[in-house]
């Protein structure tokens, strides 16, 4: 058995270094347009994406061979759901590249998934049994839906952002660059906080801390990363370890914040360090990459995804998830906040689909509409399991 | 113009119809804490309960006399304090008024050894499958129906009570004739 | 009434932008616009012909789809403030909202409280805005379907040039159109199965036209899930009610109007093992400590045929019998029983020894159903046990000496018994609660020494009937089916007309425009007509 699951984090592991190759081989295939029928991929194109699908199914590989060893679906916790969402991204990647053939996609998608999966080994990795409330197939069916239609939405992200990299004016700093500039700097805190974690926990941080919880009973939490800020009424019980700065009341839940601080701490230095070295905004860099491709182009991706990925979002994170929570919760709707975020989610693409049809809203602004769209979907994977504590916090 | 006539009806029917149930649904939903609960005004829903004693209490058997309704248990202090006064005016209004106490489900020994302790004559029936509690929706302990000798709920009070209240109260049921 | 007629002889409604039939611009705007606005195929909205009254002017208003976005827009922000702190629903519920918020979180909690954040969903003003979404839905579909279905009906073959002219993908070419070319295109466009009609030497080639209803359709849909959320506030359509049940006891089932009873036969919790389960769990069972493998309850279901008042007594007869697990109700009638909530080990009943304290013998065992005392509990050879009193929550003393209760639970049982002994034939008053003992009349003989507890847990099942769920199911499969129809297949056409000697091409879709030229591309290959230019390139 577990050899099986070492077999997976193998496949895990081929998978990563398989997209890593693949965004590089996207990187020179980049010369060729969007293509039409009859024209072909140039060879770097073609072995790109053959070298991608051979990820995904390296990937495919590890999420069997981790269902078989597990004896269900490896999506019951955040590490499994995130790296099952960065294969879906990769998924409806292939889906799209097929239909528009457009190599830049790629350059974009693949670091983006990878950044995912890289962000989703960050938790717990080890293979967890399931708790009595996640007996049940519609783990599988309900999960794998959601991730499926949030990894479509995705590539419309990256179509939006692209379109924005290539189109905004990067001559003059207007808000428009700021606003992009931003969401740059939220990509490379991901990630900080990616290389934050692992530099800690290779060099094996430890620090345990006494503290009163927000019951007002003793409690102890182990920080990973030295304390900027500390539990409320918190002592430092293991030796040698960094006192923290600030105590935060019993409410805020210290060693996520400590976290997050830690994660734009190195954001903005990983951010200052490029601006210095290259003298360019983030954006201004990436621009001469996306130089060859149509914006019209990106601009029917972005919503030709929207379109794919709305149906699929929502019978998976909506319907599925409601008939589900029926049968395990005894109501198929409670407000908790994942769910509320889903319901947001999908308020906020079926916003987005009525400002496109009545308002005509496309080109930019409905490149930024995706934007934020995925900062939503981002939102509920991350901030709604991490901080807003629920039903779905299994993790 | 008659075409345009006929749009309009059409439309304030359609707004009219929607109006109403969006009324509807405000209205359900600010009613919701209250719905279901029993008020003054109301028949008091029938129940059978044994006593102590092995009698049969049927509620609509008090008709014609107002019947003071009390859910109490061992343990509330306020249930221990009125229990006196109601022994005392129990008797005083026999006939007119009946008192009926309902203990919430606790065992024999403890209701029995209560009422020797406090000296009580006037049925106490224990709802053990707490199903008329359920009925009358009952809270906070003790809570007190009074009810009209045509068997409606003249007032609910969920509060102890001093011996000058329960005199109100009593009055306040008592047949007329 | 308004009409406009259109110089090709159509009589339009008042408002229409394109002449339904043959296409041409009828407004002074639409005449100078270079592209044609093709969203409901310019026919005439209706709730833009009138604006009189205030009934129109209310139709009007929840007819504009930027109010319909706003709605939207506002019922998303609002309902992520309910997400910043739990729900009133959420918090602990022995602790009352007016406090906790304040408590827990501050002067922002107090705060929050205060503006009714903490029950936001069930608040009047966020209600509202779902009601106002609902209306929307229900007038701006109205008000576009009835129009767009006139439009592509009466639609006609021979399109106006000028109607052309103004499409995105559009080609003009001095040449006239060849038999074998429009053969060749009659078939391919077969192939790629459009429809094709042809009048007066003009073809007009469509395809999935019906993708135009989807977002009728999903709407549809939305209207009555909305309307089945509605009715759930209708007397008898919903009940939802808490049954705490002790292993062994047999309850009447709340919300069946007394005519099911319960019983707990069992209740389990499960953990998962190391060494029993699978071995790769064993990490994660060594991080987190216990992981919950089963809550069950073993329940059976009773009817009660003498299904008389409450509290007369019921004459059961078993129905059913079901382990309801998590994730596995216990479904009868419209009814589903949930395992949702459970206490371990509530005491139930404790065994004592009545025991000379001296010599240390023991007298034979009382054992005290915490639930069902005894008077006396006789042991034989003139030793007794009285019980005196019985506080199952010891809370003290009063000041009169008597001891006190603070609710009806055993949860930290005491006694009162009088030991009856042929040495003291008038007995001997003992208090016991758990690990102390106390002699309020002077010092004894005997003592009752505790020798054994017996406990069960308390199983919690959640008893939901929903009679709105199917229609809750319906409203939702007609609109996944709008959606899909909607999103999934693209409402295409491609109009081919020869007039005053020169070729008119021009196509048309409602979205996935490059889908459309990669078609058009491949119908006109080798012939001589002009492949169409797509006009909105940036």
């Amino acid at each position: 058995m577990s050899e099986l699951a070492g077999i997976s984090s193998a496949l895990l592991y081929a998978a990563f270094i398989l997209y890593l190759v693949g965004t590089f081989l996207f990187g020179g295939s980049i010369r060729q347009k969007g293509l039409r029928d009859g024209d072909q991929l140039n060879r770097w194109g073609k072995l790109a994406i053959t070298v991608t699908i051979i990820g995904f199914i390296a990937q495919l590989g590890y999420f069997i061979t981790r269902w078989a060893a597990a004896g269900h679906a490896p999506v019951s916790n955040l590490f499994e759901f995130t790296t099952f969402f960065g294969m879906m991204v990769i998924g409806a990647f292939i889906l799209i590249f097929f239909i528009y053939k457009t190599a830049v996609l790629g350059l974009f998608a693949l670091p983006i998934a990878i950044i995912i999966i890289a962000y989703a080994s960050m938790f717990p990795r080890e293979i967890s049994p399931l708790i009595p409330a996640l007996q049940s197939d519609w783990l599988h069916i309900h999960v794998t839906t959601a991730a499926a239609g949030q990894g479509i939405l995705a590539i419309s992200f990256i179509a939006g952002i692209i379109y924005l990299v290539k189109n905004i004016d990067q001559s003059i700093s207007t808000k428009k660059t700021k606003w992009l500039e931003a969401v740059m700097f939220l990509i490379v805190s991901v990630v900080g906080f990616i290389l934050i974690t692992t530099g800690f926990a290779l060099s094996d941080y430890k620090a345990e801390f006494e503290y009163v919880n927000k019951e007002d009973a003793a409690a102890v939490q182990e920080f990973n990363v030295p304390a900027l800020v500390g539990p409320n009424e918190g002592v430092l019980i293991t030796d040698g370890k960094m006192n923290p700065i600030v105590e935060m009341p019993a409410f805020i839940n210290a060693k996520k914040l400590n976290t997050v601080l830690w994660s734009l701490g190195a954001g903005v230095i990983l951010y200052v360090l490029i601006r210095l070295i290259t003298r360019k905004r983030v954006a201004a860099l990436l621009q001469p990459l996306v130089r060859n491709v149509s914006s019209d182009l990106l601009d029917e991706i972005s919503y030709r995804s929207v379109l794919i990925g709305f149906p699929v979002f929502t019978l998976g994170a909506l319907i599925f998830a409601m008939i589900w929570a029926q049968i395990a919760w005894t109501r198929f709707w409670g407000w908790d906040p994942k769910e509320v975020w889903a319901l947001i989610t999908f308020l906020f693409y079926a916003a987005f689909l009525h400002l496109r049809l009545s308002k005509g809203w496309h080109g930019e602004r409905s490149a930024w509409l995706a934007v934020i769209g995925f900062g939503i979907i981002m939102f509920n994977l991350v901030a709604v399991n991490l901080v807003i504590a629920g039903l779905h916090s299994y993790a | 113009m008659d075409k345009k006539k006929k749009r309009l009806y059409m439309r304030t029917a359609i707004l009219a119809i929607l109006a109403g149930l969006v009324v509807y649904t405000l209205y359900t939903n600010l009613t919701r804490e209250s719905r279901g609960n029993l008020e003054a005004g109301d028949q008091a829903p029938d129940f059978v309960l044994t006593d102590l004693d092995g009698e049969q209490h049927r509620l609509s058997d008090y008709e014609g006399k107002g019947v003071f309704l009390n859910f109490w248990g061992t343990w509330c202090e306020p249930c221990k304090k009125e229990m006196p006064y109601m022994e005392k005016l129990a008797k005083e209004y026999e006939g007119q008024v009946e008192v009926l106490a309902v203990n919430v489900g606790e065992s024999n020994f403890q209701v029995k050894n209560f009422a020797e302790q406090y000296g009580l004559t006037f049925p106490i029936a224990i709802d053990k499958g707490k199903e008329v509690q359920e009925t009358y929706g009952i809270n906070p302990l003790p809570t007190t129906f009074m009810i009209l000798p045509d068997g409606t709920i003249d007032q609910i009070v969920t509060a102890g009570l001093t011996e000058e209240q329960i005199r109100a109260l009593f009055e306040s049921v008592k047949p007329s004739s | 009434m308004g009409k406009v007629k259109c110089e090709c002889g159509h009589v339009n409604p008042r408002g229409t932008i394109l002449c339904e039939s043959c296409g041409r611009a009828l407004t002074e705007e639409a005449k100078k616009e270079n592209l044609v606005d093709m969203r409901y195929e310019g026919s005439a909205r209706r709730s833009q012909t009138y604006n009189k009254t205030i009934i129109d002017k209310v139709w009007n208003f929840f007819s504009s789809v930027k109010v319909g976005i706003w709605i939207i827009v506002l019922i998303l922000v609002a309902a992520s403030f309910g997400t910043i702190l739990p729900q009133e629903f959420y918090i602990p519920s022995n602790i009352p909202a007016e406090t906790y918020y304040e408590d827990v979180y501050g002067t922002f909690g107090k705060f929050y409280y205060m503006i009714g954040f903490h029950d936001l969903y069930n608040s009047v003003w966020f209600i509202a805005l779902i009601a106002a979404l609902g209306v929307s839905l229900v007038i701006a579909s109205l008000d576009r379907v009835i129009p767009l279905y006139r439009a592509l009906k009466t639609q006609r073959v021979d399109r106006h040039e000028s109607f052309m002219k103004k499409q995105r993908l559009f080609a003009e070419q001095k040449a006239s159109l060849q038999a074998s070319d429009l053969e060749k295109v009659r078939e391919e466009l077969k192939k790629k199965r459009y429809k094709i009609r042809e009048e007066n030497g003009a073809l007009l080639a469509e395809k999935n036209r019906f993708t135009r209803w989807g977002p009728y359709v999903n709407h549809v849909g939305l209207i009555i899930f909305l309307f089945g959320a509605m009715l759930r506030s209708v007397q008898g359509m919903y009940i939802d009610e808490l049954l705490w049940i002790r292993e062994g006891e047999t309850l009447q089932i709340p919300g069946t109007d007394g005519e099911y009873y319960v019983k707990n036969d069992g209740f389990t919790l499960e953990n998962y093992k190391q060494g029993e389960d699978l071995e790769v769990f064993n990490e994660a069972i060594d991080r987190v400590g216990t992981v919950a493998k089963n809550y069950q309850t073993d329940a059976i279901l009773y009817r009660d045929e003498n299904n008389d008042l409450p509290g007369a007594e019921p004459e059961l007869t078993e129905v059913l019998h079901d382990d309801i697990q998590v994730n596995q109700p216990m479904k009868f009638e419209s009814f589903a029983v949930y395992q949702t909530s459970y206490r371990q080990d509530e005491m139930k009943a404790m065994h004592f020894a009545l025991t000379n304290k001296e010599t240390g013998e023991e007298f034979g065992e009382v054992v005290v159903d915490l639930f069902n005392q005894q008077e006396t509990y006789d042991l034989g050879n003139g030793y007794k046990v009285e019980l005196l009193g019985y506080y199952p929550d010891f809370d003290g003393f009063t000041k009169e000496g008597e001891p006190t209760s603070r609710s009806p639970l055993p949860n930290k049982p005491a006694f009162l018994f009088n030991m009856i002994s042929p040495e003291k034939p008038d007995g001997e008053v003992s208090f016991v609660e758990i690990q102390n003992t106390m002699e309020p009349l002077g010092e004894t003989m005997y003592k009752m020494k505790f020798k054994n507890l017996e406990t069960r847990d308390v199983s919690a099942l959640t008893i939901r009937k929903d009679l709105t769920l199917p229609i809750l199911g319906i409203g939702g499969i007609i609109f996944m089916i709008g959606v899909i129809q909607g999103s999934y297949w693209n409402h295409r056409r491609i109009w081919i007309r020869e007039k005053d000697g020169h070729i008119y091409i021009a196509g048309h879709t409602n979205k996935n425009w490059h889908g459309l030229k990669r078609e058009i591309h491949a119908v006109l290959d080798g012939t001589a007509i002009p492949e169409p230019e797509d006009r909105q390139k940036d």
